[in-house]
């Protein structure tokens, strides 16, 4: 029997110790705490290395642009209280609001805008998104290595209250990049002192609403109100965690047990029972995304097949398909660029778009069969996706109807994201699954991916010389609707080609708790929280 | 299996014949064991008259019953998945590649386990201690994650599950086969077809791998479940089975997300796999209450 | 005994190497790299990375230098979570991971133990048997199928315990339950079948015969030599809950290294996943030494070879 009682004496004592050093303490629960469902863990809180959503979502509570995010998500003025255009669309003239500070109490400066954007663009930052500064005069250049000096950028600080930004052609969409992480200023003695370090709490000065207090790795990141912000007066909330949700069932279910006040996303496989259970808090929003698939043009059977592709283009049933697999709200698409994008823009829809489905299938069978294909010789083709839910449960929908409709035999393939990457970039595919959420509130982001010379983004290969002029001619157009129009054309004539399917424009799924004040849907999906609040609950 | 079991220490062991047929008799005389042999029987059955059973296709979607719970008046005992898909179907197609997945899985690593294990055993010495310490190192080895990269790299086929999981589950077969070799080794009548002058690798393949099927067959009762639930957690990290086939893993996983707003998509297809894998347990326990007189 | 725990561990050394080798250029096998994504980057912004990253050198040098960094204690840092290095994550999940794992093994084996005994003395009884199909329901259900409903029944319907999340006490209960209960029954079934066979053995009998009393019977006869087979058990049955840990880190939310594997593997992290190898590998040679040092202490007959 002694040796029991050692035996469980070591027992308790290893529990004990395990305890002590993996469970942290600090439990108390505050009551001005709000819970944010981040999607998955940040990648890094460096704005320049930076690239998805949930560094974003962070970073736009730790930093703050020239332009920042409003309540809806709109451009207003950020750092800059006012600015002016020069009439040829080229030169951007910023004045900085003089309360401007960063969170350890320095004021913020021209100076710091500069530093920043010319890090930015240095091939040794190695930046991803540095694309999205390329309307600045020589960012390419720059970080592609041709001019060696950053200095040449296109930005100047004339004084410590102005920032002027040059560009190499005019870009209507331009205030809108400036609200992008990678515009956002830092602050130069704290990347000198602390390296590598700088983005750790303790370490990170930024100059936002929030300041960093903690970061648990794949767990949740801490954020305190910045006393220092220009605007604190109006911050209502003292304490800001996002938490790393990864899995959305287990977001679902820590939301429903009060541990998370805003979701990130909702399951598909529970959309019908959310949206029955939890109403008012479910707040699915049209999102500035498009779910599509694209064609192979570079090769069989869909090269040079025209008629084949309108054929399964009109035989999807998009309101069956949003009704009954996705559920969440989305809007069944026609064209590409999603409808609600800002700058006056019309989304463009093919004419067939106005039938019924039962019509639109008819049109199909007569073009399936002036393509070539019947019962006997069935089209067959390959379609591939990535590994996921959601994307398994539209393609097994939409093969169902493409049989069941023309009899075409399609067969699935998925593969692991970057196995699907790699596949995409080789061009090995027939068919491929694939989405886009626009960079900034503007129809380019969308159209330009099919331009002629825009590389693998154009997975099709598709290439029309007439796509390509009238977008050329929209990127130099400085007045809004005539540019507007032009783009317009741009669709109708990528409509008339189909060198893509598009099946439905995207909704942001959150769940928002009734107490959580401030709270405006809109199409950016970008909430900060400086603007929100908890009521009494 | 249960038929092999006997069969095999019927024409093996010399005292073997009456034994096999006690042993037989004794099995026969457990009523947990043979339920299971019935309950397996009935799946199996099921699964490969899967074709001529169902009303409905595996693919066939039922655009108005998406996560419909079950109903007998349509035809779908099991109700739909989150396609509209039958469930039943899937569940019995599900069976199908679980069930092979399950046994070839085991057959590998069965093959690969005793003639390892065997050879070691009954050659010793150095060679085994070689052939042992390899085990060792292969112990050692993240198993999983390189099952996990393999199927990242490769693409998911269903040979590299059977492949990559006979891999990881030999090492314990060889292992008890070995010990089971060393006792083998100094019985009579092995020393006496040693001392007739029979060569070494027939003594082996002979008398010695017949002699070991009883623990060998009861540990692979135990293996087959153990692939199976394995398949089952490769499909919940998404690395499954592709579409349209199915297994219980891919069934379960899937229903596991909505476990509480259509708890049926978990419940039927966990069901089926809780049938089989009790099944598997009570015919394992049966074999060896059957082949070991000492514990009744 | 410290010979032979030098000795293997010396013979370990070989071991880590070649499963580093093998897990290094099987990741570089894989298709895609750590810096694909939905984007597809300008050539020129693809070349800064590669260079600065070293991922256009040939696989030799680049393997080269890895060892060497190796050999000089840095992992370097992360691809996909650029802030830390692969030390800083694996130092930082590893003591949720530990609590998990050591906690459910604990649990297991004082659990699983005492209800293996209590079957096997009470063999063939409705409890016997009660106890061993609710182990067999253990055994069968795969943890991501407990994990919610453990969530649902406690989280949600009866707010008892947090359901996701690693801040205090209360959230390590579900997932290290979770963790337990298949290991539990395992180790329940073992012990009660050695248990059994011990009980049938010649020295019980005789210890028995001499009028020990039952319970001295037990504690001084029959758990030692039961406990053997568990004993050997306890090795792989780590590594078994490490791979389980993989589904309950994610789905409780816990800041573990085990979900770096897969999200490692996944998202090409190359230097995290060569980590986490390094780790597994390192903790299943310890736990399988420390298991067969525990087996010598306990079976004297091992102890002079």
């Amino acid at each position: 029997m002694r040796g029991w009682g050692r035996a469980g004496l070591l027992a308790v004592v290893v529990v004990g110790l395990a305890a002590g050093l993996g469970v942290p303490r600090n439990a108390a629960a505050e009551p001005a705490v709000l819970y944010r469902g981040n999607g998955s863990e940040p990648e890094t809180l460096d704005i320049h290395r930076s690239t998805g959503m949930p560094e974003f979502d962070v970073e736009v509570d730790l930093f703050e642009g020239l332009v920042h995010y409003g309540p809806a998500g709109e451009p207003v003025p950020g750092v800059a209280e006012r600015w002016t255009i020069s009439p040829d669309g080229l030169t951007y003239r910023f004045t900085l609001r003089p309360d401007a500070r960063w969170s350890n109490g320095d004021p913020v400066t021209a100076g710091d805008f500069v530093f920043a954007l010319r890090r930015a663009v240095t091939p040794a930052t190695a930046s991803r998104y540095a694309f999205i500064l390329f309307p600045i005069a020589n960012a390419e250049a720059i970080a592609a290595g041709k001019l060696a000096d950053p200095g040449q950028l296109g930005v100047a600080a004339p004084d410590d209250r102005t920032v002027v930004l040059t560009l190499k052609a005019p870009t209507p969409y331009f205030l809108g990049l400036l609200t992008h992480h990678m515009a956002f200023p830092l602050h130069r003695a704290t990347l000198e002192r602390h390296g590598d370090r700088w983005t750790r709490p303790g370490n990170l000065v930024g100059n936002g609403a929030y300041k960093l207090a903690q970061w648990v790795p794949q767990s949740e990141l801490t954020l305190v109100k910045n006393e220092h912000y220009w605007d604190a007066a109006s911050v209502k909330v003292e304490r800001v965690v996002h938490v790393a949700t990864e899995d959305v069932g287990a977001e679902l279910r820590r939301y429903r047990a009060g541990e998370i006040d805003i979701t990130n996303q909702a399951p598909i496989d529970q959309i019908e029972w959310v949206a029955r259970n939890l109403k008012g808090e479910w707040r699915p929003t049209p999102y500035l995304g498009t779910y599509y698939y694209g064609f192979n043009l570079m090769a069989p059977p869909f090269k040079d097949a025209p008629k084949l592709r309108q054929a399964l283009a009109l035989a999807v049933d998009r309101e069956i398909l949003v009704a009954r697999i996705t559920r969440a709200g989305e809007k069944p698409a026609y064209s590409w660029v999603p409808p609600g994008i800002g700058n006056g823009f019309v989304q463009q829809r093919p004419t067939w778009a106005a039938l019924p489905q039962a019509e639109r299938n008819k049109l199909a069978r007569q073009l399936y069969a002036e393509a070539g294909f019947s019962a006997e010789r069935p089209a067959r083709f390959e379609l591939l996706y990535n590994t996921s839910e959601n994307h398994k449960r539209i393609a097994i929908a939409i093969a169902a109807m493409w049989k069941q409709t023309l009899g075409a035999e399609v067969t699935l393939r998925n593969e692991e994201w970057k196995v699907y990457l790699a596949s995409r970039a080789a061009k090995s595919f027939q068919m491929l699954r694939l989405a886009w959420i626009g960079d900034y509130n503007d129809a380019n982001t969308f159209l330009e991916l099919l331009k002629s010379d825009i590389g693998d983004q154009n997975a099709e290969g598709y290439a029309n010389p007439r796509f390509d002029a009238l977008m050329k001619s929209a990127e130099t157009t400085i007045d809004l609707p005539a540019r507007a129009r032009l783009m317009e054309e741009a669709e109708r004539t990528m409509n008339d080609d189909m060198p893509i399917i598009p099946i439905y424009h995207y909704v942001s799924k959150r769940l928002v708790k009734p107490w959580v004040t401030g709270w405006v849907d809109n199409i950016v999906d970008i909430h900060p929280s400086r603007y929100l609040g908890l009521a009494p609950h | 299996m249960t038929e092999l079991a006997a069969q095999s220490l019927d024409t093996a062991a010399p005292r073997g014949r009456s034994l096999g047929r006690d042993a037989l008799r004794r099995f026969a005389a457990n009523r947990a064991a043979m339920a299971g042999v019935a309950v397996l029987i009935a799946i199996a059955l099921s699964a490969l008259a899967v074709p001529v059973l169902s009303v409905h296709g595996r693919d066939e979607i039922f655009w108005d019953l998406i996560g419909a719970p079950p109903e007998l008046s349509g035809w779908h005992p099991f109700g739909t998945d989150s396609n509209g898909r039958d469930l039943f179907v899937r569940t019995l197609h599900g069976a199908r590649i679980s069930l092979l997945v399950g046994i070839v899985a085991t057959l590998v690593s069965l093959v690969i386990g005793v003639s390892y294990g065997a050879v070691a055993g009954y050659l010793g010495g150095r060679v085994d201690a070689v052939m042992m310490r390899l085990v060792d190192i292969l112990y050692a080895l993240p198993f999983l994650f390189f099952v996990i990269i393999l199927m990242v790299v490769f693409g998911r086929s269903i040979l590299l599950i059977f492949v990559a999981l006979g891999a990881v589950e030999w090492l314990d077969m060889a292992r008890i086969v070995r010990g089971q070799t060393l006792s083998l080794k100094r019985r009579e009548f092995i020393e006496a077809a040693r001392a007739l002058g029979v060569p070494r690798l027939t003594i082996v393949r002979r008398h010695i791998v017949p002699n070991l099927l009883g623990p060998v067959v009861v540990y692979a009762t135990l293996t087959v479940p153990r692939i199976i639930l394995f398949e089952s957690f490769l499909s919940f990290l998404g690395l499954g089975v592709q579409e349209p086939m199915a297994s219980w893993g891919v069934l379960i996983s899937e229903g596991a997300k909505a476990i509480d707003t259509a708890p049926w998509l978990l419940l039927c297809p966990a069901g089926c796999l809780a049938a089989t894998l009790l099944a598997l347990n009570f015919i394992g326990d049966g074999i060896r209450d059957a082949l070991d007189p000492r514990d009744r | 005994m410290l010979a032979l725990a030098v000795r293997r561990l010396a013979g370990a050394l070989p071991t880590l190497l070649a499963i580093v080798a093998v897990a290094f250029f099987l990741m570089r096998l894989a298709p895609g790299g750590p810096f694909d994504q939905e984007r597809v980057l300008p050539a020129a912004i693809e070349a800064n990375l590669r260079q600065t990253y070293h991922l256009g050198d040939p696989l030799m040098t680049q393997s080269a230098r890895y060892l060497g960094d190796l050999l000089r204690g840095a992992f370097g840092p992360s691809f996909k979570y650029q802030d830390f290095t692969v030390t800083e994550l694996i130092w930082g999940g590893l003591p949720a991971s530990l609590t998990l794992g050591l906690g459910a093994m604990v649990i297991a084996a004082l659990a699983g133990v005492w209800i293996g005994l209590v079957a096997a003395l009470k063999r063939n009884s409705r409890l016997d048997h009660a106890v061993m199909a609710i182990a067999m329901t253990g055994i069968i259900v795969p943890n991501f199928v407990v994990a919610p409903l453990l969530t649902l029944i406690f989280g949600i319907y009866l707010h008892l315990l947090p359901v996701g999340g690693w801040r205090s006490a209360a959230h390590a209960v579900l997932p290290i339950v979770t963790l337990a209960l298949p290991q539990i029954a395992i180790i329940a079934r073992l012990t009660r079948a050695s248990a059994i066979e011990t009980l049938g053995s010649p020295f019980v009998r005789t210890a028995r015969a001499k009028g020990l009393s039952e319970r001295r019977v037990m504690t001084h006869h029959v758990i030692k030599p039961a406990l053997l087979p568990v004993l050997s058990y306890l090795g792989p049955a780590t590594a078994g809950v490490l791979t389980g840990s993989v589904v309950v880190e994610q789905i409780f939310g816990i800041p573990g290294v085990v979900r770096y594997f897969i999200q490692g593997a996944l998202n090409r992290d190359y230097t995290l996943v060569m980590g986490v190898v390094i780790l597994y590998a390192t903790l299943i040679i310890l736990f399988n030494l420390a298991v067969d040092l525990l087996y010598r202490v306990l079976d004297p007959k091992l102890r002079t070879p």
